[in-house]
């Protein structure tokens, strides 16, 4: 398949190299017209595809040529991270192969046939489960997002807001998924808490033998252990072939490539919730074991580096989320947060889950600062950056779900305008 | 069930259309998992897991000192790891990187600029958890008990955490006070409105 630049091919260019071939003697059954027809079509289609048969079936299918979303892999390091196309994606949910990335020592190279999942510490019977065993558990599939919690710093950084930035680079370490898996809590049932747990240890099998401590309360409530990723298996770079879900709770917790859960009666204290994904706050303290990810939402249309080409009808639209609950409640302004309209909610409006949120906009042609905000069904409204820094300090590190804004000039240049209100 | 309440409360505080929104999705996906009531006691999935297979794997090492093997290793020791294993990631003083910066301390009203040992870490086993699982970056899990201990004693004395003359092993290790110890809360955001 010629991925290069289209080329416009005349008719008689078409027509002249079919018949070159047949006159070259080459055409000789059917399978050659065929053969012949497969490789021109592509050319012969961009002149008119009604006029030349398709392409036949394959085992898979591909993008559009013209289509070719890319995350933005910009580091290539042992602990790296790459960022979905939210500015590309419809609805709420990320195409598998575009979900955003994060991992501590690179992408392990797993077999499925040989991995297994370890269940000991403070249980009746230490069990291990192979793939198979962990599979044949009554199963269940759930829409959720997954938030690096690091997502959006560049939205908090006080003393240098960007205004060229995109918003994959923005807040694109955030991806949507129908997640197939057994709950944790049968498999726990299946080796038997003993009394007195309250927390585990979650493992991976990569190199950095990514570790987290669970509340045993979360573990028993909605986490998964999940091996399917939006109706086939986990990519590799989620933790096939198992992960540990933790609907709406910080994407770092949700220990990919999943090989060992210790039941324990106490925290570990691992090196990624005390000195990496802990949370410095102003006075000197740093808040730990900051799992839930509060509500959040983001715009992915208009923003940076688009050019309304006109005045007139856009549609405002982008995706919000909370990991306490559903969002009830997404709001838009288009005068940097004087006056609040309400967006439409695209539903189903799911639990610890996307959802995509629309707001037509007559656009005037004069400069504006576009914005959003939601609400959750706790009532939590999303902060600006100031009530952010005011609560928190200005130099935490993770969990930056205040407002963003963007800045619509009246060429129709379209910049992150954040910058613009503090 | 806890979720339904939830449920019900939310729909209380948001409006009609909402409230039949959030009812439709409900049924469609209902929160809480539950195994159907024929679901029996257990599946009798998975084998048994052995005593040596458990150990095998079970390599994490609590604050208390649980899960610290035997061994001992020494400041002077330590140095001769650190240059040999360390000082590429790290830089010969542990501070000059490109990766973690692992000596320094900063004062509290500065606090923290960087998540060095001196100046963040709570704990002194958690470096001996990390090291096990995934220090040195490219050959992770190559060090031996009496060499990590060496090295952690090393990087403690150079965060100036104990005296040059120490040795660190299964109890010396936990007992080490770390500087930061005291300055971690857990998790306070009360949910509901309050941003915190």
């Amino acid at each position: 398949m010629n991925e290069g630049p289209r080329r416009r091919i005349s008719r008689r260019a078409w027509i002249a190299g079919a018949t070159g071939a047949v006159a070259a003697g080459l055409v000789k059954t059917r399978a050659d017209a065929l053969s012949l027809v497969a490789q021109e079509a592509p050319a012969r289609a961009a002149v008119d595809p009604t006029k030349v048969p398709g392409r036949f079936t394959s085992e898979v299918g591909r993008r559009a040529t013209g289509e070719q979303p890319r995350r933005l892999a910009r580091t290539q390091a042992l602990s790296s991270s790459s960022q979905s196309p939210l500015q590309d994606l419809m609805g709420i949910v990320t195409p598998s192969d575009l979900h955003f990335e994060r991992h501590h020592a690179g992408i392990p190279e797993i077999a499925k046939g040989g991995h297994e999942l370890l269940v000991h510490g403070m249980v009746d019977r230490p069990m291990v489960f192979t793939m198979a065993d962990v599979e044949r558990f009554p199963r269940v599939s759930r829409l959720y997002f997954i938030e690096c919690s690091g997502n959006g710093g560049a939205a908090y950084s006080r003393d240098s807001m960007p205004t060229e930035i995109t918003v994959q680079a923005l807040d694109g370490l955030f991806s949507t998924s129908e997640w197939t898996g057994v709950p944790l809590a049968t498999v726990l049932r299946e080796v038997g808490v003993r009394r007195g747990a309250s927390w585990l240890l979650a493992e991976g099998s990569d190199a950095a033998m990514m570790s987290r401590s669970i509340p045993l309360d979360k573990a028993m409530d909605d986490a998964l252990l999940a091996f399917g990723q939006n109706g086939e298996a986990i990519r590799p770079e989620q933790g096939y072939p198992l992960r540990l879900m933790l609907p709406g709770w910080e994407g770092n917790a949700q220990i990919k490539w999943l090989r060992r859960i210790e039941v324990t009666d106490r925290p570990t204290m691992t090196r990624e919730e005390t000195s990496k994904y802990t949370d410095p706050l102003a006075g000197g303290t740093a808040r730990q074991f900051s799992f839930v990810m509060d509500a959040k939402s983001t715009i992915t249309f208009p923003t940076y580096p688009y050019l309304l080409p006109e005045r007139g009808w856009w549609e405002i639209t982008g995706l919000a989320w909370s990991g306490r609950g559903r969002i009830t409640r997404v709001e838009v302004s288009t005068d940097g947060g004087r006056s609040w309209a309400d967006a439409a909610l695209q539903g189903p409006v799911l639990p610890k889950c996307t959802v995509r949120f629309r707001h037509l906009w007559d656009w005037n042609g004069r400069e504006a600062i576009v914005m959003s905000r939601a609400t959750d069904e706790t009532g939590y409204v999303q902060p600006t950056v100031q009530q952010l820094w005011d609560a928190r300090g200005d130099r935490t590190r993770y969990h930056f779900n205040n407002q963003r804004a963007w800045k619509v000039a009246s060429d129709g240049a379209v910049t992150f305008g954040l910058g613009e209100l503090v | 069930m806890r979720s339904w309440i939830v449920l019900a409360l939310a729909c209380v505080a948001c409006a009609p259309e909402a409230q039949d929104q959030a009812s439709a999705d409900a049924d469609l996906m209902d929160a809480a998992y539950s195994l159907p009531a024929h679901a029996p006691e257990a599946f009798g999935l998975g084998s048994e897991a052995s005593t040596a297979r458990i150990a095998m794997w079970d390599v994490d090492v609590k604050p208390d000192g649980e899960g610290l093997p035997p061994g001992r290793g020494t400041v002077a020791e330590g140095e001769v790891v650190f240059r040999t294993y360390c000082v590429a990631c790290h830089g010969p003083s542990g501070t000059e990187g490109p990766n973690d910066q692992l000596v320094g301390s900063e004062p509290w009203e500065d606090w923290p600029g960087s998540s060095t040992v001196g100046g963040y870490w709570p704990y002194a086993t958690t470096l001996y958890d990390y090291i096990v699982r995934a220090m040195p970056q490219l050959t992770p899990g190559i060090l031996t008990p009496d060499q990590t201990y060496a090295v952690i004693a090393y990087i403690l004395e150079r965060n100036g955490i104990v005296p040059a003359d120490a040795v660190m092993d299964p109890e010396t290790l936990p007992a080490v006070r770390m500087p930061a110890r005291d300055r971690f809360v857990t998790d306070d955001r009360l949910g509901g409105a309050e941003v915190r």
